[in-house]
């Protein structure tokens, strides 16, 4: 077995290193602290947003009501949690229970995730535009300053990233109740054999991607220092996509948290490559799935190489 | 029987008029049956029988729809505590998980800090009991074993403490990806486990291996136990009886008069095929055999245009990864291989499906009301007899079986034999990759692979267990 399929990792930090090395090529002055902070600093609410899809993801379903989500917390976080802390608390606590509860009740109706989420992204939206029907908001001023704290050596963003890296990989891929997440994407019979509440651990995947969705929309936010009900839309399909570059697949429990956020890392790092590039707006998308395209190419590359050897 | 199970201990697990209704179809009746500790019981019977429902009751996936299941010696509530453990003909392995991650899994109580450490240890020590010499890292991952080692890995974790004792372990097919040196150490496994005190529920359709470890064998048939007696008071051809149906002796087929073999049709890597012969893939499991089925299955029909007729079909052994389509019907899981073929203006033609499909069903013996049902309200031995219409409805020339008969039983066997000599005999060729000597003794010719490669070409009176099985270990037989 090659080293890339053996370490899942690998290839996403190959294709992040690569990436960072043409946009330091083309635009040397972003080698800095400062310029570093700024190509990575919107990548903070991006990572937390991909793991939280990468939990759903974990466990065989897919969210496609993240982006909405993401945008409610933020207007919850720009509004109630800026106004009133302890209101906007128990809003976001009750947040998180909703998403746990939208997980129980997927598996209790066996109803497909791709449906629930969607359908749930309008509620989410909804009620964003419900709280702040135009753009406004302020952020509370120690979120804000969390966001905008200045570490030695290294900025907030990496720093940022590699602690959300940190944690969830021991979450997931170390301690016993993320394995036996995993174990549910791999085979969720065998892990109800064993005699585990699949209902109870499906609640609990749903819930801490609640959780994550929630710190997303507030790092957003203290980034910003504003929130509308659309700010965070994209993060949708970018969360998919930070998933899936960073090593993790649709079905079968094979994801990686470290790999998750380096895809977030990568995406959005590729946006400010492409406006290096001076490449129009209009054509930065569709640059971006060329990316995507290309990792997942290799991946595949990698993949049929270790096959035919095997 | 009841007065012989009177003086000794509470027995394990007891079954009283134990009865399980699907709808209105009955899976079991008047089911009464006493396991205690100890005990080796093999349990046999055609497919459709019912073994599958009973374990299920037995270890409580099932809830039984009338009697009583219960745990005297124990006095659990449920089969898990208990200690009653099942290996699944199906493997309950997480492949994207480690050996150990698996276990854990399992093992639902185990907490606290080095618990990846524990399970690995516990894994390893389970594995070294049951399978000396198996090479397999605790920390490898499920998806990078071969099938045959993922078997071993699944019995090595019933077979471990999980913070208790197993005390019933039920094993169903557990050697039939297997090949015949780590079942016989499964086989010493069980015994050496009986011996301590362990006891076994063993379903197999290899009679020989029934024999070997059981020291009771339950005959069922149509949902209920139809015989219930110690080992010895059995033959083999009385336990064939008992299960109700009449198998031919295979030397019979053996001796059928030589079918006249045309031109060669396949020449790949050694291994040459010709026109109507049934060629053989043997050798110990793992050792090349299925690798180069796939190769010359894949490099023939992987082609970007559809060349309408398809130069080969392919049965599937592992039937859940590469056969059935599991939310289609029957019909359709069947009639896939000839819609290409068939199709008016890119339509699906549904009347001549439709009558293939029945010609097929009479002709294969497909048990099930209407092939309009879900292929999965088949039985395993029924699916793959979907699956070998399906490849023979086509109108390939050559046939690619990738050990076909997993889990099929002996009267189903027999009939499909019959079914493929007398294809062969219309000109087909098959290419028949299988784990079990007595199906490769079926073939005109057979290639034993060791290593990778072809160690021997075996046919005609050559072809026996003791050439094959010679051509398999022949290196390390000469450098001893």
């Amino acid at each position: 077995m090659s080293l890339f399929s053996r370490y899942r990792v690998l290839l996403p930090i190959a294709s992040l290193t690569l990436l960072m090395a043409v946009t330091f090529y083309v635009q040397p002055r972003t080698l800095s602290y400062f310029g570093l902070n700024l190509l990575f600093n919107l990548a903070v609410p991006i990572a937390l947003a991909t793991i939280a899809q990468m939990l759903i993801i974990m466990v065989n379903d897919i969210d496609l009501g993240i982006g909405a989500f993401v945008s409610l917390t933020a207007c919850v976080t720009a509004t109630f949690l800026e106004q009133s802390p302890l209101m906007g608390t128990v809003m976001l606590v009750a947040l998180i229970i909703a998403y746990a509860l939208m997980g129980a009740m997927i598996h209790a109706l066996a109803l497909p995730a791709i449906v629930v989420t969607l359908g749930m992204s309008f509620v989410w939206g909804g009620l964003a535009l419900f709280l702040l029907p135009s753009p406004g908001g302020a952020s509370p001023t120690w979120l804000r300053e969390i966001m905008t704290v200045k570490p030695p050596l290294i900025p907030m963003a990496l720093v940022a990233a590699c602690l959300i890296a940190g944690v969830t990989h021991w979450l997931i891929a170390h301690s016993g109740i993320g394995t036996v997440l995993r174990g549910i994407g791999g085979n969720a019979e065998a892990v109800r054999r064993a005699g585990w509440p699949l209902i109870r651990l499906k609640a609990l995947a749903y819930g801490l991607a609640g959780l994550f969705g929630v710190l997303a929309g507030m790092t957003l936010v203290g980034l910003t220092t504003s929130a509308d009900a659309n700010i965070a839309l994209r993060y949708t399909l970018l969360s998919i996509a930070g998933v899936i570059l960073g090593g993790g697949e649709f079905i079968g429990g094979k994801v990686s948290p470290v790999g998750a956020v380096i895809g977030a890392l990568t995406l959005a790092l590729a946006a400010s490559f492409l406006s290096f590039m001076r490449l129009s707006p209009d054509w930065q998308i569709g640059a971006q799935g060329a990316i995507l395209i290309a990792v997942l190419a290799a991946r595949l590359l990698f993949r049929r190489r270790d096959g035919a050897r095997r | 029987m009841l007065e012989r199970e009177a003086p000794k201990n509470p027995p394990l697990v007891t079954l009283t008029d134990v009865a399980k209704h699907f709808g209105a179809v009955a899976a079991l009746k008047d089911v009464n049956l006493a396991i205690r500790a100890g005990e080796c019981v093999g349990l046999v019977g055609h497919n459709g029988a019912g073994k599958s429902t009973l374990v299920s009751i037995i270890n409580g996936s099932l809830r039984a729809s009338e009697g009583r299941v219960e745990f005297p010696l124990s006095a659990a509530d449920d089969a898990l505590a208990a200690g009653v453990r099942s290996v699944f003909q199906e493997l309950s392995l997480c492949p994207n998980l480690s050996l150990a991650e698996n276990l854990r899994i399992a093992h639902t109580g185990m907490r606290g800090w080095g618990w990846r450490r524990r399970a690995g240890t516990e894994i390893s020590q389970s594995l070294d009991a049951l399978f000396p010499s198996h090479g397999i890292a605790a920390g490898a991952l499920i998806e990078t074993l071969s099938i045959a080692q993922r078997q071993m890995v699944e019995v090595a974790i019933r077979f471990a403490p999980l913070g208790g004792k197993p005390q019933l372990v039920i094993l169903d097919e557990p050697t039939s990806s297997l090949d015949a040196g780590i079942a016989n150490q499964l086989l010493d496994a069980v015994r050496r486990f009986c011996a301590r005190g362990g006891a076994v529920i063993f379903i197999s359709h290899m009679l020989g291996e029934i024999f070997r470890v059981a020291d009771r064998i339950l005959v069922m048939k149509d949902g209920r136990i139809v015989a219930d007696e110690p080992a010895d008071h059995f033959t083999r051809q009385g336990l064939v009886d008992f299960m109700g149906h009449v198998a031919a002796e295979p030397e019979t087929l053996q001796t059928e008069s030589r079918r006249e073999l045309g031109e060669i049709v396949i020449s790949q890597g050694g291994l040459q095929a010709r026109r109507g012969e049934i060629v053989g893939l043997s050798g110990l499991a793992g050792h090349g055999q299925a690798e180069a089925l796939a190769t010359l299955y894949l490099d023939a029909t992987s082609a970007w245009r559809n060349p309408g007729n398809p130069p080969m079909v392919f049965v599937a052994g592992d039937r859940k990864r590469d056969g059935i389509l599991p939310l289609w019907s029957i019909l359709n899981n069947m009639s896939l291989s000839l819609l290409s073929a068939t199709a008016r203006w890119g339509l699906v033609d549904q009347v001549s499906e439709r009558r293939i499909g029945d010609e097929w069903k009479r002709r294969i013996g497909i048990r099930t009301e209407s092939l309009s049902n879900p292929i999965l309200s088949l039985s395993g031995g029924n699916q793959q007899k979907a699956l070998f219409a399906r490849a023979l409805v086509s109108r390939a020339p050559i046939v690619v079986m990738d050990d076909p008969m997993r889990g099929v039983d002996v009267g189903t066997k027999q009939d499909v034999y019959a079914l493929i000599r007398a294809e062969a005999a219309k000109g087909r060729t098959f290419l028949w990759y299988s784990t079990e000597t007595e199906e490769v003794c079926q073939c005109d010719r057979v290639y034993v692979y060791r290593d990778g490669a072809i160690s021997a070409a075996l046919s005609g009176d050559e072809l026996t267990e003791a050439r094959i099985l010679e051509a398999s270990f022949e290196m390390q037989e000469s450098s001893a």
